[in-house]
């Protein structure tokens, strides 16, 4: 090792890279990728546990028993990837609670989508649908991304995702299907997070400033257009499906390039949102930092606790 | 009071005990002190909804009136609940949490363990596969007791009033009326006064590891066996039953 300058260590770990071997958490890697793994790795760990709020806003509400039961136990493998997603920042020398410490601080950030305020039983079958839905886009070619625990972890997760989708689905095709209230419920809900959704995908690739360096990196393998058009051409016909208008004038499928083409996104509410001023990012991170601070004697006092134990062990 | 109302009434408290607790858990989702207790609480709260479920739906089928269990568990008025005034009681802060659930699952590990032998073939089934899941909530709140007990003097004063504030709805617990009377003659409840003294040691087992104690003086309240409740239930029931109260009669 000693002999190899830095640039033969990059050379041979792009190589690696370019033959689709993963790279492990003892692997020589470039500072820079590294950097990079534990930013996208921590923002998406936190995407999970800010995710939890808007629909732990429906579980004292949730409409029956079993609806109640299926959202907690979304909500509890929400909060699982989230810990599975800290775990794999750790393995990059990272640790968690100063990455959460910087959710806390604005400096970290999370999916925007999450600022939007979950405001009718509806808004939980958009969260599984149109949120979990283009979440698992974004995600199924992480299971492939070359750094191996975040690949491994996104295994999981993404198998978890589906079953969310498909009871957001669920929840929406039994409103669509219900009473006119129920179906105006449902097609209000889809007005307000259609967009929202579509901006999951990040910029568009001319304004998205880490896309190529990630594209190389094997970390990301589509760019966030193609990722946004997949996720159109899959849930435009879904909607259709069960008579939901999807709420974009210029939407229209495009027989030669067999795509739909939509509505130009209203950038400026992206960035908005992005920049902290969403309707809800205050709320969010209140939320989350409150609940580190109530919690911090509890966590002193385990820890104090687990000393004296190790202590009376000892003597 | 005929064998099936009884039988009927019973079910019933047993199944709020459980649907209004969990909802209390369930408030924590997403707040919890450190990511893995916010998991852990909504485990528990999963679990008891999850057993109000089958309760209810075993007291609707005993009652035979055309109700189901999404009907008992959202369409009764605040006096038709019949839960112990305990697990209506607000989540204050986590020890607080922890106290209530520690108090209600040494309860109902000993009532279940009983309930598992009821000449009910029903009550016999949900008891047993209920048990293994409150012999690890009994695990879990008793551990967070004891290390929150002896952890810091903050977490061991803020503990300690948690204890003495709740420790007026123990008595509760062990509450018997004629519904109680009538089943047990029929070897289907469990008698409360059967296991009061083992439940005392239990605790107190842990409360004294904890450095902990029961107040001297135990002072007592009731009242929900007979649906009269603290101010707090009636709120948590406007949140629990908002969607079927705002629309009426709807498939979810």
């Amino acid at each position: 090792m000693k002999d190899l300058n830095i640039n033969e260590l990059d050379r041979k770990f792009q190589e690696k890279i370019d033959n689709e071997i993963k790279i492990e958490p003892k692997d020589y890697m470039p500072e820079a990728y590294r950097k990079t793994l534990i930013r996208q790795i921590s923002q998406h760990a936190h995407s999970e546990i800010v995710g939890q709020l808007p629909e732990g806003n429906w579980v004292t509400r949730a409409p029956n028993l079993r609806r109640k039961a299926v959202l907690l136990a979304k909500i509890q493998d929400e909060a699982g990837h989230g810990l599975y997603l800290y775990s794999a920042v750790e393995t990059l020398g990272a640790d968690r609670e100063e990455t959460i410490d910087d959710l806390h601080s604005g400096k970290a950030k999370y999916s925007s989508i999450f600022n939007y305020p979950s405001l009718t039983w509806a808004d939980m079958g958009m969260i599984g649908w149109l949120v979990d839905g283009a979440a698992i886009m974004n995600q199924v070619p992480l299971c492939r991304c070359s750094y191996g625990p975040y690949a491994r972890a996104m295994v999981r997760v993404c198998k978890e995702e589906s079953f969310h989708q498909r009871q957001g689905y669920e929840i929406v095709t039994k409103l669509a299907t219900g009473t006119p209230e129920q179906k105006e419920m449902a097609q209000e809900s889809l007005n307000r997070w259609w967009w929202p959704a579509l901006m999951m995908f990040g910029p568009s690739d001319a304004d998205s400033k880490h896309t190529a360096q990630s594209m190389k990196w094997k970390i990301k393998r589509h760019t966030n257009d193609e990722l946004r058009q997949q996720f159109v051409d899959v849930t435009v016909p879904q909607a259709e499906l069960i008579g939901l208008k999807v709420p974009d004038p210029d939407l229209k499928w495009n027989e030669e390039t067999g795509h739909y083409e939509f509505g130009e996104i209203n950038w400026n509410e992206f960035w908005q949102v992005v920049e902290g001023y969403g309707p809800c990012n205050k709320e969010r991170v209140d939320a989350r930092r409150k609940a580190k601070e109530d919690g911090a004697w509890v966590r002193e006092a385990a820890n104090a606790y687990a000393e004296k134990r190790a202590k009376r062990k000892a003597s | 009071m005929t064998k099936q109302e009884a039988l009927f009434e019973y079910v019933l408290r047993k199944a709020d005990d459980t649907l209004i607790l969990g909802h209390r858990l369930s408030e924590w989702c997403g707040h919890g002190p450190v990511l893995e207790e916010d998991i852990a609480l909504t485990n528990l709260a999963l679990d008891l909804i999850g057993q109000a479920t089958e309760l209810y739906q075993y007291a609707a089928e005993v009652e035979n009136k055309g109700r189901n269990e999404d009907d008992l568990a959202f369409l009764r008025l605040e006096r038709e609940y019949k839960n112990v005034l305990l697990v209506e009681q607000t989540n204050g802060d986590f020890g607080k949490t922890i106290v209530r659930q520690f108090l209600f699952d040494h309860f109902q590990s000993l009532l279940y363990e009983r309930l598992m032998n009821s000449a009910d073939e029903q009550i016999a089934a949900i008891a047993e596969k209920s048990i293994k899941e409150v012999k690890y909530h009994l695990k879990h709140s008793s551990e967070w007791v004891i290390r929150l007990g002896d952890g810091t003097e903050e977490s061991h004063n803020r503990v300690q009033e948690s204890v003495t504030d709740l420790s007026r709805y123990i008595e509760e617990l062990f509450y018997q009326d004629e519904v109680d009377e009538i089943l047990i003659k029929e070897g289907i409840a469990a008698d409360t006064a059967s296991f009061k003294e083992e439940y005392y040691n239990n605790i107190n087992a842990v409360l004294s590891e904890a450095t902990l104690s029961l107040p001297e003086k135990m002072w007592q309240l009731d009242g929900g066996r007979k649906g009269v409740h603290s101010e707090h239930l009636g709120f948590l029931l406007a949140e629990l039953q908002y969607m079927q109260r705002t629309y009426p009669g709807m498939e979810w």
